[in-house]
């Protein structure tokens, strides 16, 4: 566990440098990817299925990169791209793209829509996190106006 | 106050810099409308619509001026630009910049190159393979050979980029590169598990930026930019799809 704590950190990291993220947001770019890469083994491990375990990381990413844009004053996209890396069904497209190539195509079928199906998933985890905020946004901008009408 | 309300066509101009820097640098469609929005209205132009998709803006403010047209070839990503350019839109949008000092910043950001040198991004994503090895459960003797692989990868990809400005052939070929090598080392006797390591190196490549904007531009509503992006991003892990499998296929 600490392993992958570690390493999801350094890879998450190392992407904002290929991002060219601002050098001050390294640290919690690799922060926020080991947050989400947590949360998807603990409940890869735990049995759930691998789009679920996507959907919760994806929205916990997006939730801390919500936070986080909001306390530096900097666009999310920083914080959540760095973060949503690692969740990128880039292994199970691989293993698709290998069973096409020796003509296994139901098996490379299967594989290609799982891997479409997690990044469907990841979307959704970005989107409800949104649609939260907004919400939470709205709210908030109602109590104010309710405040100065008393006022 | 003559200041404040500058020229409606200097507006439009400023409008559309700044979304091209954002657009060029991989920024999300709705942002981008978002900003150039921000930005018209912060002049006393309420009534702005703007038409983005990844290969073009157009752009108009209603009244008698045309609406404006920009094309974009080129996109890389580069989120250190996307952040300056919000800046520059919030501090507009507060008052804390006039129009003139606004579209000089912006021709500052745009010809200034920000990126990390390249030496820096080549050990980025070969530490990148290695931990990305290690978190699709690899094993540590192949830590070395997949750092190695997703180096040599990364630089063949900025090398091939630069040279030939054919799209997608860079990353067929880093990918064939990445592959050859792991096979390599995996008939060497250094690396055991070649998938965990193809896999681990080609994650520097792989258009995850992409796949996520185009889904969340589709469930946006952005129906062009997110089938636009879905098939570039397609396109790509496609390119990379192939380069492995000729590898694969001789294996």
């Amino acid at each position: 566990m600490i392993v992958h704590l570690i390493t999801s950190f350094i890879a998450s990291a190392a992407f904002g440098i290929l991002f060219n993220a601002p050098k001050k947001s390294l640290l919690k770019c690799g922060f926020v990817g080991m947050a989400g890469w947590f949360v998807y083994i603990f409940l890869v491990n735990k049995e759930f299925d691998a789009v679920v375990a996507s959907l919760v990381a994806a929205f916990v990413i997006a939730v801390i990169s919500q936070i986080f844009a909001r306390m530096y004053k900097t666009p999310i996209i920083i914080f959540s791209v760095a973060g949503i890396i690692p969740l990128v069904p880039g292994g199970l497209a691989y293993d698709a793209m290998r069973h096409f190539v020796v003509n296994d195509y139901n098996v490379a079928i299967q594989l290609a829509a799982k891997a479409f199906m997690i990044s469907g998933a990841i979307a959704v985890g970005l989107v409800i996190s949104e649609v939260l905020y907004q919400l939470l946004m709205k709210i908030k901008f109602k109590q104010k106006k309710k405040a100065n009408e008393v006022n | 106050m003559e200041n404040r309300f500058p020229q409606t066509h200097e507006v439009i101009e400023l409008c559309l810099l700044a979304g091209k820097i954002m657009l060029q640098c991989g920024a999300e469609t709705y942002r981008v409308e978002d900003t150039m929005t921000r930005i018209a209205a912060s002049f006393g132009l309420p009534q702005s619509h703007s038409y983005v998709t990844p290969t073009g803006i157009i752009f108009s403010i209603d009244g008698t001026e045309p609406a404006k047209f920009i094309r974009i070839s080129e996109r890389t990503t580069d989120l250190y630009k996307v952040t300056l350019v919000n800046g520059v839109s919030r501090k507009l949008s507060s008052g804390e910049m006039t129009s003139e000092q606004a579209l000089n910043r912006l021709k500052e950001i745009q010809d200034a190159n920000f990126t990390f040198p390249i030496y820096q991004q080549i050990i980025a994503a070969s530490i990148a393979s290695g931990c990305f090895l290690m978190m699709f459960l690899g094993q540590w003797s192949d830590f070395i050979p997949a750092v190695i692989a997703g180096g040599l990868g990364f630089v063949c990809f900025v090398f091939i980029h630069q040279i030939l400005k054919v799209r997608f052939f860079s990353e067929f070929v880093s990918s064939l590169v990445i592959g050859l090598i792991a096979f390599l080392f995996v008939k060497m006797g250094v690396g055991t598990q070649l998938d965990k390591i193809i896999i681990g190196s080609v994650m520097p490549l792989v258009p995850g930026l992409l796949i996520t904007n185009a889904v969340r531009d589709l469930m946006a509503g952005h129906l062009v930019s997110g089938l636009s992006k879905g098939a570039d991003a397609f396109l790509t892990a496609c390119a990379i799809g192939t380069g492995i499998a000729v590898v694969v296929a001789f294996y």
